[in-house]
């Protein structure tokens, strides 16, 4: 079952791949939709033996690399942890494998997409289930890739190719402080298997490390590089822009891997290393402030954004940065409370904003939507569900999962902890506005598309409305029924040793003892953000008008997404391109060969043609300059020889 | 079989295929097909009998095995010895793997003088082999030297149009830093006592101070081979102007030798030579690794730019070498395989393009993937080893390498890893103006996909880059034992290197 779970999506990956010609697209679907689908039921039942059951298991599959001292196996290592993940992961999989089959049916490439996103369940499923950091890496980039591949689906569009390239690369930066994370770990422990590695970390609290010519606190170093693929692969400030551009992928895959998964991993991540974290303060803190400031950046570009998938990017991008903020406060088990909850409530959305655009032929922009709310009822109860989520609203899944974290980080007590309060606050704020500005916008007010659009507009079909319903149980109830495992008094037979907090952190523990204030205040503001959204977009449609013409330089850069774009444009890619070209003609073309090769060789023949040009043939000539030479050799014969 | 001389018939018997190939007689088309039939069974049948070294070999000594020693001019001290160890050993395998498949991708890319050029291959394959195997200076000197000479020919005769600028300047690059390895390698002989044994020369410990002059003469050859920035320039025009599978070769198997000259000569023989040029070479090493991986990003030539990311992949190498330790030499002796690879089938995927469509312009390109969908994924597996994605060959040596070196030098670790994400950046972009896009020109709208000679051809590469990324452990058990012996040396010798340093204070 342990090993079932995770190579079955291969299977069905290969199986679509290879022959999905000979199958066809009714083959394909059912094979990697039965493959996930059993993988699915196997995640449930694992996290019932692993989580709820007490047990830890580790499979060994076979030998990898082994060099020197280093010894690395394909392993599976099971503990609470990997099983929450793998139970998220198979069954959000299993319903975009389900919504995709309707959604996509009108794609020429359906093998090909079902395979893609088959293989992304396996190498997700690698990383999770890793037993050291280099099979993790190897699940890392694996999603990288898959990730790539189905951003890129529509590869005739070059908008799409080159937002794939982008999040490879933006990834790949990410991924390099990563690997020289690991270089570190084996430097400093000698192994990078997570057995190994935790059980010495205790004993190198307190151990420098001489790398790039400065002493580190050797965990703080660790642990920053390792946060830097966090960062690149959860699209955190400064590494975030690849996953805006990333929704030119097909919307199952936006809901799937840049929703619910894939940009989960650097929490998962963080979560995974924390007895390295909990050894390191300063670590600890850039991961606070790296988070509250996204959750707080990522919100105020969701506020203005007009595409409704880039919303919900923006949305999930903030939303990332609550779970970092609270793996900063050491709540760790809080960040995957809401890495859970967040998977739901955001596939579901996501999956809903599939459903719209399914329903208005593509569009995505919300400036030409409205009035669907009666035309496809079901869709919009929906989002309305995940909405209320997202947004906090008691009794939905966010509701327990959102205040648990921003509990923690009142809790923790400490400067990093109130400025990650202080910007959720903020961030939950926003987070219930542009919620409930995207619903306004693209389910009320008057219809703004064209006739020949409206006309067409159906609620879609049972297989993937039926997803979305499963999902919205998840968005619904998984807060109620995770809230006393994951974070409450269950906790500890829960998650044993699969997250390490030291005594010290106990910002957890004090958020159940926060004063009333702090647990109404993320509701308040979200009550207030909806009522806000309301007056904005239903009761006074102009004032958003108006706010942009009086404050447009801010409007301006909010649109523009703080122009992070532009300044990596004129930092890195264009000067790239320009000292490669440079470098190529300049330095091998003029200098290198220059003086080289071919300047040897234009010198030798300079010389050759002048020689040859002595070369007269007249004997004359010759004999003259026989008795020049002659007379040279005389001259001098006397001059040093008769003193 | 032990009984067998396996060595000498791994490398002479393509000699022996030559030789047939030019007792064929008869009209043009005869022996067109003749020549091609008797090479890709020679060099079959070669592979299968380097097979069985890989087979017998044991991993578990560094001593050189299947050793055949004769002498051959008895009054020089010079004999015929040939033997291979872990670290040598995959190199034969690699040659004699490749070689088949460049015959196979010739097939039909090679319409004229056809027996000419099956023979030049065959040299060829035995002056790689030879090389690796040599253990005697003069031995290794002419199969190092002789591998140029067909090289030269295949560039100069079935070459694109600037063939002979190309072969030229290729010849004397190689043959410059050669001379210098030539005057150093006579005063070795001198010195050592008048012999020319590899084995006993790595036993004697050469003049500190010679040393320097031995060190740098012999780098002054293998940097060209690697080649290493700066001495890099001739490797994109010969690559551009070689045919197909002539790129396969040289990128394959002939950017070896340097490093394994390194590996063989310098390391072992120069120790402390090695120790006082590390940082030198670091710094050429990750110079090649960001400059040539700029570069690379700038070109417009398919070839070209594949042969940048060559030099920019065997920066990784000499990094590794240099590192010296267990990780690193490990990891590059496994670049180098996997770079002879993965390198060889993009060139091999440029070759198939190039044979439908006469040019190697990525600009003519675009949209592929429409009209050959096999060829984009066999396309994209390759570039993925070339990107270094985990799971491909690629992987394992780059990190290895990373890894070793980081124990020794962060910064270089540091900056080697950027190049992974140059590599990337090359690689993608590259792969997105040929395959993706919508197929717009109108020349590309009939253009076929890989017939099932060409599947033949890639399928054991991919074969290779997968099962070489996912259990390495059958190459990298061969290389254990050797390269511990290589490092324990080496690292006698730094400590002798501290010591009169200490003394000197």
């Amino acid at each position: 079952m342990y090993v079932a779970a995770v190579f079955l999506p291969l299977l069905g990956a290969i199986i679509a791949g290879l022959f999905g010609r000979a199958l066809g697209d009714r083959g394909s679907q059912f094979v990697t939709c039965l493959a996930v689908g059993v993988a699915a039921v196997m995640g449930g039942l694992i996290l019932s033996s692993i989580g709820f059951g007490g047990r830890t298991v580790t499979i060994h599959l076979a030998e990898w690399i082994h060099s020197g001292s280093l010894d690395l196996a394909w392993s599976l290592r099971y503990d609470t942890l990997t099983a929450v993940m793998v139970m998220v992961v198979t069954s959000v999989s299993f319903m975009v494998h389900v919504y995709a089959i309707g959604y996509m049916h009108h794609d020429p490439a359906v093998p090909r997409f079902m395979s893609y996103l088959s293989l992304f369940t396996f190498f997700m499923l690698m990383l999770v289930t890793s037993g050291n950091l280099v099979q993790m890496f190897f699940g890392w980039e694996g999603v990288g890739l898959s990730s790539y591949l189905l951003i890129g689906f529509w590869n005739e569009r070059p908008s799409a190719n080159a937002a794939a390239i982008k999040a490879f690369l933006v990834n790949r930066v990410g991924d390099f402080g990563f690997a020289l994370g690991i270089f570190g770990v084996f430097y400093v422990f000698g192994s990078v298997n997570f057995d190994t590695v935790f059980a010495a970390a205790p004993a190198h609290a307190n151990d420098t490390a001489r790398f790039f010519g400065h002493d580190f606190h050797a965990m703080t170093i660790l642990c920053l590089l390792l946060f830097v693929g966090a960062m690149g692969k959860s699209a955190q400030l400064g590494l975030h822009t690849w996953l805006p551009d990333a929704m030119e992928g097909p919307t199952p895959v936006s809901a799937l891997i840049h929703a619910a998964t894939m940009v989960t991993a650097g929490v998962f991540m963080v979560a995974r290393m924390s007895p390295l974290f909990e050894l390191s303060e300063t670590a600890l803190a850039v991961v606070t402030v790296v988070g509250a400031s996204t959750a707080f950046f990522a919100a105020t570009i969701g506020c203005v954004q007009n595409d409704i998938k880039r919303v919900i990017a923006y949305s999930t991008c903030s939303q990332l940065g609550y779970m970092f903020f609270a793996l900063g406060v050491s709540a760790y088990q809080a960040a995957i409370f809401h890495l859970m909850t967040h998977a739901f409530f955001k596939s579901l959305l996501f999956l809903g904003a599939g459903s719209v655009i399914h329903a208005m032929s593509g569009e995505q922009d919300m400036r030409r939507m409205g009035g669907l709310a009666s035309r496809i009822k079901l869709t919009y109860a929906m989002m309305t569900i995940g909405s209320l989520a997202l947004a906090g609203i008691p009794f939905f899944a966010g509701y327990y999962s959102k205040d648990i974290i921003l509990e923690a980080a009142f809790g923790a007590h400490s400067d990093v902890g109130r400025f990650g309060f202080a910007m959720g606050i903020a961030a939950a704020f926003m987070t219930a506005f542009y919620s409930w500005r995207l619903l306004f916008m693209t389910f009320h007010g008057q219809p703004r598309a064209d006739e020949k659009v409206m006309a067409h507009v159906h609620e879609s079909p049972a297989v993937m409305t039926v997803p979305l319903i499963l999902l919205s149980v998840g968005a619904v109830f998984s807060g109620f029924i995770g809230y006393e495992v994951f974070v409450g008094h269950g906790m500890e037979a829960f998650w044993r040793d699969a997250i390490v907090t030291l005594k010290s952190h106990g910002a957890l523990e004090a958020a159940h003892h926060s004063p009333l204030w702090v647990k109404l205040a993320p509701l308040v503001v979200g009550v207030v953000g909806i009522g806000l959204a309301y007056l904005m977009y239903l009761s006074a449609p102009g004032i958003p008008r108006v706010l942009a013409g009086a404050f447009s330089g801010l409007h301006r850069f909010l649109l523009n997404k703080w122009y992070f774009d532009e300044l990596y444009d004129a930092l890195f890619v264009r000067p790239s391109f320009a000292l490669g070209r440079g470098l190529w003609k300049g330095g091998d073309g003029a200098v290198i060969d220059g003086c080289g090769p071919d300047g040897v060789a234009a010198a030798a023949r300079g010389v050759a043609r002048r020689m040859g040009r002595i070369q007269t043939g007249f004997v004359t000539h010759y004999a003259f300059a026989m008795i020049v030479g002659v007379a040279v050799f005389v001259t001098w014969y006397m001059i040093f020889h008769l003193r | 079989m032990t009984d067998w001389p396996l060595l000498s018939l791994v490398t002479f018997l393509p000699l022996v295929g030559a030789a047939f190939i030019l007792t064929i007689r008869g009209d043009e088309d005869v022996v067109a097909r003749n020549a091609r039939n008797v090479a890709f069974l020679t060099t079959c049948a070669t592979f299968a009998l380097s097979l069985s070294l890989w087979v017998n070999f044991d991993p578990g000594t560094a001593s050189f095995q299947f050793v055949e020693k004769t002498l051959w001019l008895p009054g020089l001290g010079v004999s015929y010895h040939m033997g291979v160890d872990g670290i040598s050993l995959l190199f034969v395998l690699l040659s004699t793997f490749l070689t088949p498949l460049c015959i196979l991708a010739s097939w039909q890319s090679i319409k004229v003088r056809v027996k000419e050029y099956m023979v030049s291959f065959l040299v060829l394959e035995t002056m790689m082999v030879g090389m690796f195997c040599a253990l005697d200076l003069v031995a290794f000197y002419m199969f190092f030297e002789g591998v140029l000479i067909p090289m030269f020919i295949i560039i100069g005769v079935w070459g694109g149009p600037r063939r002979v600028y190309a072969a030229f300047k290729f010849f004397l690059y190689t043959l410059l830093g050669s001379v210098l390895m030539l005057l150093a390698m006579m005063a070795m002989y001198f010195a050592a006592g008048g012999t020319t044994d590899i084995p006993t020369l790595m036993a004697f410990r050469f003049d500190p101070a010679m040393q320097m002059w031995l060190w740098l003469a012999f780098f002054a050859s293998f940097a060209v081979k690697v080649p290493m920035w700066p001495v890099h320039t001739w490797l994109p025009d010969a690559h551009v102007e070689a045919p197909t599978a002539g790129s396969v070769i040289l990128a394959g198997v002939l950017l070896k030798m340097g490093a394994y000259g390194f590996i063989r000569f310098s390391v072992p023989m120069f120790p402390e030579a090695t120790v006082y040029f590390t940082p030198f070479v670091y710094t050429l090493s990750v110079v090649a690794v960001i400059y040539t991986s700029l570069v690379a990003l700038a070109q417009e030539d398919m070839k070209k730019l594949i042969a940048y990311s060559s030099v920019a992949h065997m920066g990784f190498v000499t990094i590794g070498i240099f590192a010296l330790t267990q990780q690193s030499v490990e990891g590059a002796l496994f670049q180098m395989l996997s770079h002879g690879v993965v390198s060889g089938a993009l060139f091999l995927c440029v070759g198939v393009v190039y044979d439908r469509m006469h040019t190697r312009e990525i600009g003519a390109y675009g949209g592929l993937v429409n009209r050959m969908p096999v060829y984009a994924l066999v396309f994209m597996v390759f570039t993925l080893g070339s990107v270094g994605l985990p799971g491909t060959s690629g992987f394992i040596g780059e990190f290895l390498v990373l890894l070793g070196v980081f124990q020794v030098n962060s910064w270089v670790a540091l900056f080697a890893a950027s190049g992974v994400i140059l590599g990337a950046a090359y690689m993608l972009y590259l792969y997105r103006r040929v395959i993706f896009g919508k197929l717009e020109k109108p020349e590309l709208k009939s253009i076929l996909d890989l017939s099932g000679r060409e599947i033949a051809v890639f399928t054991p590469l991919i074969a290779m880059v997968l099962w070489m990324g996912i259990y390495p452990a059958p190459f990298l058990n061969v290389f254990h034992t050797s390269v511990s012996a290589l490092i324990e040396k080496h690292e006698v010798a730094r400590a002798a290197v501290h010591a009169v340093a200490l003394a000197a204070q």
